[in-house]
């Protein structure tokens, strides 16, 4: 395909032939990125012995003996990881919104000394590598007897930490007329009022936005619960799955369910919440 | 928007008076409002900071108190560790490797997309789908069977004709060209920030120059590609920066080893197993604040080149 062609592209009507080839290339294209995973899905329901045997998407022999099996190969029953996947992931969703929108309010929408200063330190977090930080905050969470408990992973998001989730809802706010605001301070709102009952039901696609990219961070953050989590009992789904990976995964069947299981979520999240997705990324540039 | 979000809040009457805050009430509002974030700078993001500055200067293995050794932990770096040197080259040819790529798939897959095609959004979403799981555990362990020996890649080859039975994972000459085509099959998000910017170049702009008589090849030259410049950087720089600090694929893929042969010791991978199984925390913290300075310096490097291939415009775009 030639250059001519992409620059003309959006005005022209291409001929059916060449809408036909595009189709044809994109959904090879597709398929192909999609392959892979489509096939861990189809092996999670085949045995063990069929799985590198056949590259196909074949349904034949399917059942769901690997996640049984697999629910229960771990020390503890993936019901347990799940429920501190979403115990940790529920608390991170409602600490972003609530922690990130009040202070994105301040940055929108108040005035204060210094305000350029921090705004640039907050932006400077955003692209800080958690690196620099892991050291310390791992001997400071020790000091605190936090390790092998979900405060490291929950505590600091009440904290607006997050800063890419201020930065976003800044980003909505802007766009939201300031009359409106102030017809509620002369009604005689206070600030809190202000950002509570008037600001906070106008920017419910940025918290949409906040909430979804919450719980897919947060769900499939390897990291942080690598390092504070050693606990068994306490693990994430990441980590657990890991653990098929680690013993030299002889049991693929198992492996590919919980693997399976544990994307779940995040199709689920995907597929209902593909608008705001779409539009976080392309204001703000979030992966 | 405006009307609607008017007639929702139910104003009361503009004839009521309005009534004045205090002022010492309204001075302190703001920084009741950014109270939360402010703690959690200085005790999460500023103070471990200085601590780790500190710290990187130490010998630190957690159990005793750190002994102040000064610069030795970055002089050992680059004159006497061998696995260092190996980490850094694996990570900046996965950064100089991966993200070309991955931004060149992404420009080519939004300048098809852009054409008016029926079914946009269903593409959109499946080429978009693997930038959210790319970094989960799931993904790299399913990474790890496609190209292992028995996997899906030696298949596809099978079909091709080209017998393999080559592990790629497991040989040194080509795990890490698999956690680079990882990454590229992450090109998702980039593309959605490139539709955005086709989005937002005004038709008119084509339409005068095809009355001026430019012919596709010029338009596309002369028009796409200048404008499209700012979106190529703000991606070039956001990916640069993930691409620095991948961790989850390589310590899947490796098992946590870098393995085989160091050919998948990444940065972080190496400062993880310095800092949290070897607990050379001092060491791992030295480690770290050479990370940042290298995506300072390559971030700042991409600004001062920029002038010469961002084009910004006359500024009333």
């Amino acid at each position: 395909m030639s250059a001519a062609d992409l620059a003309d592209a959006p005005r022209r009507q291409s001929s059916l032939t060449r809408r036909v080839a595009m189709h044809v290339l994109l959904i090879l294209l597709a398929l192909g990125m999609l392959y892979p995973l489509l096939w861990m899905i189809v092996s999670s329901l085949r045995e063990n012995s069929a799985i590198f045997s056949d590259a196909s998407l074949a349904l034949r022999n399917l059942s769901l003996d690997n996640y049984s099996r697999g629910w229960d190969a771990q020390q503890n029953s993936f019901a347990t990881y799940f429920g501190n996947s979403f115990l940790i992931t529920g608390l991170a969703i409602v600490a972003n919104i609530a922690a990130c929108s009040l202070t994105a309010y301040a940055f929108a929408r108040m005035t204060f000394r210094l305000k350029a200063f921090f705004m640039a330190i907050l932006l400077g977090t955003i692209m800080l590598p958690e690196h620099v930080t892991i050291v310390p905050q791992y001997v400071l969470f020790s000091e605190l007897g936090w390790l092998n408990t979900f405060l490291p992973l929950t505590v600091p998001k009440f904290f607006a930490t997050e800063a890419f989730f201020v930065f976003l809802i800044v980003q909505f706010m802007r766009g939201i007329p300031r009359d409106i605001d102030e017809a509620a301070a002369l009604d005689g709102c206070g600030p809190f009022q202000t950002y509570s009952r008037i600001m906070l039901p106008l920017i419910t696609p940025a918290l949409a936005t906040t909430a979804i990219f919450s719980f897919i961070w947060t769900w499939n953050d390897f990291f942080r619960p690598l390092i504070f989590l050693t606990d068994n009992s306490l693990f994430t789904v990441p980590l657990a799955v890991r653990l098929f990976a680690d013993i030299g995964g002889t049991d693929w069947g198992a492996l590919f369910a919980m693997s399976v299981l544990s994307l779940l979520p995040i199709f689920i999240f995907f597929v209902f919440g593909q608008r705001y997705l779409i539009r976080g990324i392309a204001t703000t540039g979030l992966k | 928007m405006t009307t609607t979000i008017l007639e929702g809040q139910r104003l009361r009457a503009p004839s009521e008076p309005p009534r004045r805050r205090p002022a010492g009430r309204r001075a302190i509002a703001p920084y009741l409002f950014l109270t939360p974030w402010l703690i959690g700078l200085l005790a999460f993001v500023v103070g471990p900071m200085i601590v780790s500055l500190y710290l990187s200067m130490t010998d630190y293995n957690f159990l005793q108190d750190p002994t102040f050794v000064g610069f030795d932990n970055y002089v050992r770096m680059f004159t006497s560790d061998p696995r260092y040197l190996a980490s850094v080259g694996v990570t900046a040819v996965y950064v100089l490797v991966s993200v070309p790529l991955q931004l060149a798939f992404a420009l080519g897959l939004a300048l098809l997309l852009d054409r008016a095609i029926a079914g946009i959004a269903i593409y959109r979403a499946v080429f978009y789908l693997p930038s959210l799981i790319g970094s989960s555990v799931a993904v790299a362990v399913l990474w790890r069977t496609v190209f292992g020996a028995d996997g899906l890649v030696n298949s596809a080859l099978g079909l091709l004709g080209i017998e393999s039975t080559r592990s790629w994972v497991g040989n040194p000459d080509t795990a890490l060209m698999t956690i680079i085509a990882l990454n590229v099959w992450t090109f998702g998000s980039p593309m959605i920030i490139f539709l955005a910017g086709l989005r937002q170049i005004p038709r008119s702009y084509y339409e005068a120059a095809e009355v001026d008589g430019a012919g596709p090849v010029r338009r596309f030259l002369n028009i796409t590609v200048p404008l499209l410049t700012p979106i190529v950087f703000f991606n070039l720089i956001l990916q640069t920066i993930y691409a620095f600090q991948a961790f989850v694929p390589a310590y899947i893929v490796s098992n946590g080893s870098g393995g085989p042969a160091d050919s998948t010791l990444f940065y972080t991978l190496y400062l993880y197993q310095q800092g949290f199984t070897s607990f050379q925390m001092g060491y791992a913290s030295a480690m770290a604040w050479v990370l940042l300075a290298v995506i300072a310096i390559v971030t700042g490097i991409n600004f001062l080149l920029s002038k010469y291939w961002v084009f910004y415009g006359d500024g009333d775009r």
